[in-house]
């Protein structure tokens, strides 16, 4: 079959694969209908996510049709299904799944010394991420295997267009998970850093939950516009201060909830000084990530407020001014979404035409095309948003 | 630390078999092939700075060596890095640098003077494949100029905005 495959630093390639098999029997294989291209992918794309391995294949966002099940998940799925495959790889069973913290399942990571070892305790296995999370093979390709697949499926009905539920699996109920660990109160203003396809989702979940006035932060035009079509009130960070226009939107208090839809590739440039430190210290391998907008969200969040953090963060962030959140007395949630925590809601309310997350989609391509789609994405040329590709 | 990090594959997973068309195009390689050359020379430049000035002519400026090999390392690392551009424009401006020190000591009246010609030579080379992958660069990865599309009819609420602010259900 064709995938997309890593090689290393922004070399990902249109290769012929082998094809996957069932290998145990809770599996089952999909042929991939639809699939998309992430702001994590990125991060990976630009080798920023330690252990990744070359020949690892791509993608975390997809959906298909059943083709093959497994004995033991015959009782759950059955060949033809239509199913949306949650980035996050669940047994259904343990401790953590049975709770809902379905992003640190317990048993799904087949990496799990490793990851006990570097993170402390192991989380969830992840399609097409890093072998801390399983170095599962992801779903930008013609099939995948889906491990655990009686539990790692959102059943979807057949009236509903790809484009309509494919979101399911990540963007949506990441963005929605990152507007329910804000509380949202009616007199809430929510600030949302990073108007990219999780930010336009956060922004919208805001709305949807009740905020009184969401406050979108992006630098690029048609991602800001985007978020103004959603209901938020925008600042372009390049041209205006976030700080002062934050503050006067607050009568000088500053937002209740502030949500990071950006995560560790901050953008680099001379206004941000801090950027600039945090992009050399990178290069030189003595900080992973930079945190610019987390600095900037302590620093502009009502006291009492929550930072709830939806973007990605890989590593090491030096830095972070932890004594005025603690002293204004900030919350900070963030995680991996435990994307089936969410999805029967989300499902019932793209049903009911509350909301249709197809609008986000601004380029369909071959899954041939994926590595060009990469370039037009990552640099965001031809005013890209999200990619669909079509295997 | 990629190196240590055990592959969690299995057997079944899949093996590439043939490798197709990828992200990776001819200015992106030829940047870094240039960072890495840019890092060679720098090392060269710092810790052989008594051997360079000694072989071009150039006794008493072995701290300028140095210095011009300090900046090589730099512009080498920001060519490897995910967005090589700034990194070629500051080989491109350290090559003119490197072509007026060079011009001076070519026309010295000085036997070595033969080699300060082709080292004049080489870098007038260099120059033009960091002009031509600069120029690459920037015609494959640049965003457009201009404001990009309008968005504005994209709310993704099916009844409307007005209804999603009261939907709260
Ligand atoms: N928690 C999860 O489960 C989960 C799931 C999906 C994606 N993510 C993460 O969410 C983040 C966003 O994903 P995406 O697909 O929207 O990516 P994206 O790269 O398309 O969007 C990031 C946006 O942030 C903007 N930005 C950069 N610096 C900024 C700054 N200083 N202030 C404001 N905006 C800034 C960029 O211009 C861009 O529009 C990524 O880190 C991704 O890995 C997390
Ligand atoms: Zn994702
Ligand atoms: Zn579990």
């Amino acid at each position: 079959m064709k995938a997309l495959v890593w090689h290393g630093k922004q070399d990902i390639r249109c290769d012929q694969v082998s094809d996957p098999g069932i290998e145990d029997p809770r599996d089952a294989i999909i042929k991939v209908t639809s699939c998309a291209i992430c702001g994590s992918d990125l991060h990976l794309f630009h080798n920023f996510i330690p252990a990744m391995k070359n020949g690892d294949i791509m993608g975390h966002e997809m959906m298909g049709e059943v083709v093959e099940v497994g004995s033991e998940a015959k009782g759950k799925l059955k060949k033809g299904d239509r199913i949306v495959v949650p980035f996050t790889i669940i047994c259904g069973q343990c401790d953590q799944c049975r709770r809902g913290n379905f992003s640190v399942c317990e048993r799904s990571n087949r990496n799990k010394e490793m990851a006990d070892k570097v993170y402390g305790h192991s989380t969830a296995g992840l399609f097409g991420y890093t072998h801390l999370t399983g170095g599962y093979p992801g779903g930008q390709a013609e099939y995948l295997r889906v491990p655990f697949a009686d539990a790692t499926h959102i059943k979807v009905p057949d009236n509903l267009t790809d484009e309509q539920v494919l979101f399911l699996g990540d963007i949506f109920p990441t963005g929605w998970q990152a507007a329910a660990h804000c509380d949202i109160e009616p007199t809430d203003t929510v600030a949302v850093w990073g108007c990219g396809p999780v930010g336009q989702m956060a922004i919208r979940s805001a709305i949807l939950l009740g905020a009184r006035q969401v406050v979108a932060i992006d630098c690029i035009p048609e991602r800001l516009s985007m978020a103004q079509a959603g209901g938020a009130i925008t600042i372009n960070f390049e041209t205006e201060s976030v700080i002062e226009r934050l503050n006067d939107l607050t009568s000088g208090k500053g937002p209740e909830k502030c949500i990071d839809a950006v995560g560790l590739e901050s953008h680099v440039s001379m206004g941000q000084p801090d950027t600039l430190l945090d992009r050399a210290k990178q290069a030189v391998m003595m900080e992973s990530d930079r945190p610019h907008v987390v600095r900037e969200m302590i620093y502009v969040c009502r006291p009492g407020g929550i930072i709830s953090i939806p973007g990605v963060y890989s590593g090491l962030v030096d830095k972070i001014p932890l004594g005025i959140a603690m002293n204004k007395g900030l919350s900070f949630r963030m995680g991996q979404t435990h994307v089936n925590r969410w999805t029967d809601d989300l499902l019932r309310r793209i049903e009911e035409g509350q909301i249709d997350p197809s609008f986000v989609i601004t380029h369909t391509a071959r899954l041939e095309d994926g590595p060009e789609m990469y370039k037009m994405f990552r640099d965001k040329q031809d005013s890209c948003i999200k990619v669909v590709l079509k295997p | 630390m990629n190196m240590l990090m055990k592959s969690a594959r299995s057997p079944g997973d899949p093996r590439v078999i043939s490798t197709g068309p990828g992200t990776l195009a001819s200015p992106d390689q030829l940047a870094r092939g240039l960072g890495w050359f840019s890092i060679g020379l720098g090392m060269l430049e710092l810790f052989g700075a008594h051997r360079v000035a000694r072989t071009l002519g150039l006794e008493g400026s072995e701290w300028m060596i140095r210095a011009c090999g300090a900046r090589e390392i730099g512009s080498g690392v920001a060519c490897l890095s995910v967005n090589p551009a700034p990194g070629v424009a500051a080989r491109i401006a350290g090559d003119a640098l490197d072509i007026a020190t060079l011009a001076v000591a070519a026309q010295q009246d000085d036997p070595r003077r033969g080699n300060a010609q082709l080292a004049l030579l080489a870098v007038l080379g260099i120059t033009v494949l960091d002009v031509i992958c600069h120029q690459g660069l920037t015609a494959r990865h640049a965003r457009q100029p201009g404001p990009g599309r309008d968005y504005r009819d994209r709310s993704g609420f099916p009844k409307g905005l007005a209804h999603a602010r009261n939907a709260q259900v």
